[in-house]
């Protein structure tokens, strides 16, 4: 979607207070530790394919950053860089989809999920735990295991969560070419 | 509604100092700590943040239920780095003196412990000093600070705005659950996980929906008074440099170099006591 630059600086800061907000207090408890069923990341999913990829990275990465804050654990940056990470991979969908102009059907419904998958899988797979291990020195198969079960986890939520926004958010816009020029 | 950044207004020495300083600090401070594992530097920091909290007259009951978070985090840490790789400490140190068996694999060892006590240390290292920023520095004044070192105005100004609306969009998404929860749609326990992630997406709909008219509104207001127009904006909030902010970013760089030179000096990023 083309919007203004002013248009995408407003997203970033509405997205990432709502990434805040679900990531804070919608969290679902999963029963491994430190990680929980965050319905943060259908949000950030949604946002990015609406603002694209330099948005999503950016809700992401201030979104992330401020609940590290709120909690007062420090930033781990490891993860928080794997948030914004997802945000951008999510984006790249958003030339590929219409949902400005209310068109989501089963084709954009794969897309989305396409991207989120990968997004997902680079970010809890690779990204977070290979971090972990540079910047934090912890051991291997624990992490790897914290970003399986997480980046499973987000696949599932992002897969409910951002679908159905997708669905409802398109379903509210009037449909291109819904208007035609009386003759 | 309660403030969730839990800024608390005294006068203080760290409280003086700019948002800026005390961002950079903060940086500088985080990633000395991040960078070594030398037991030795990590107590210090933990000691140094300590005082410093002192200084700033906050109180550990101002910041106990963040503490609480925190605590919980760092022992499930710990549990899982022992469950998943008990002999972790072996690997790092190169030496293993076993203390007691609990099973073949369970073997806790002398190398073990320390690197838990490492772990620990990491996060009593950063903890204060974390809190201490989010306790003294006003929100609003953050987004200046953030422009002050180098970022973006606009990207400053997106943080800016995030921090203006997590309260409104806080209770915007509490009005919206409680008129959902009336109309039956239950979140807790009892439902099962597909249940609740659906009664979830019930509550959010609304909550974003909403929410993309609101980034219209505000966004056509700000290209209304020429928002992006010119390179550089004043805040607000900004103020200026004294000797104390230049005082602390210089202890701040110090410590970074410190922290660069004992992983030079011990040849990794770890402290061996096991091998003298």
């Amino acid at each position: 979607m083309k919007s203004s630059p002013v248009k995408t600086i407003v997203a970033v800061g509405i997205g990432a207070a709502l990434f805040f907000v679900l990531g804070r207090f919608v969290a679902i408890p999963s029963p491994v530790p430190n990680t929980n069923i965050s319905t943060q990341y259908g949000l950030l999913a949604f946002m990015a394919v609406m603002f694209g990829p330099v948005a999503g990275a950016l809700i992401g990465f201030i979104g992330h950053t401020l609940i590290d804050f709120s909690y007062g654990w420090g930033i781990w940056w490891s993860w928080v860089i794997a948030s914004a990470c997802f945000g951008v991979i999510a984006g790249l969908a958003a030339n590929r989809l219409r949902i400005e102009d209310g068109e989501f059907g089963t084709k954009g419904i794969i897309t989305f999920n396409v991207f989120q998958v990968i997004g997902h899988v680079i970010a809890w797979g690779v990204i977070a735990p290979v971090l972990d291990i540079l910047m934090y020195k912890e051991p291997a198969n624990k992490v790897f295991m914290q970003g399986l079960v997480g980046g499973a986890a987000n696949i599932v939520t992002t897969a409910i969560i951002g679908t159905l926004l997708c669905v409802a958010y398109a379903a509210s816009r009037p449909k291109k070419g819904s208007l035609s020029r009386e003759d | 509604m309660r403030n969730i950044f839990n800024y608390i207004d005294r006068p203080s020495p760290i409280h003086d100092l700019t948002g800026a300083t005390k961002l950079i600090c903060l940086l500088l401070w985080t990633f000395a700590a991040m960078l070594t594992y030398d037991t030795r530097f990590l107590a210090a920091l933990s000691v140094g943040g300590l005082l410093l909290f002192a200084v700033s007259k906050i109180r550990i009951r101002d910041v106990s239920f963040m503490l609480g978070f925190t605590v919980i985090f760092m022992v499930l840490n710990n549990v899982l780095v022992f469950l998943f790789s008990p002999l972790h400490g072996v690997t790092i140190y190169g030496t293993k003196h076993v203390l007691f068996t609990i099973s073949s694999r369970y073997v806790v060892t002398a190398e073990q412990l320390f690197y838990h006590l490492n772990l620990v240390l990491k996060y009593l290292s950063t903890i204060p000093i974390v809190l201490l920023f989010v306790c003294t520095t006003n929100p609003s004044e953050f987004a200046a600070s953030l422009n002050r070192i180098g970022v973006k105005y606009s990207i400053a100004y997106a943080v800016a705005l995030a921090l203006r609306y997590i309260p409104d969009v806080q209770r915007a998404y509490h009005e919206i659950s409680q008129a959902q929860q009336a109309r039956g749609i239950e979140m807790s326990r009892k439902q099962t996980l597909f249940k609740r992630l659906k009664s979830a997406g019930a509550i959010l709909i609304p909550l974003i929906i909403s929410s993309m008219d609101r980034i219209d509104t505000i966004s056509n207001a700000m290209e209304l008074r020429g928002f992006g127009k010119n390179k550089k904006r004043s805040w607000y909030m900004a103020r200026p440099f004294r000797a104390a902010d230049f005082a602390s970013m210089a202890a701040g760089a110090l410590l970074l170099v410190i922290s660069i030179g004992l992983n030079i000096v011990n040849g990794g990023r770890f402290y061996n006591p096991f091998i003298s």
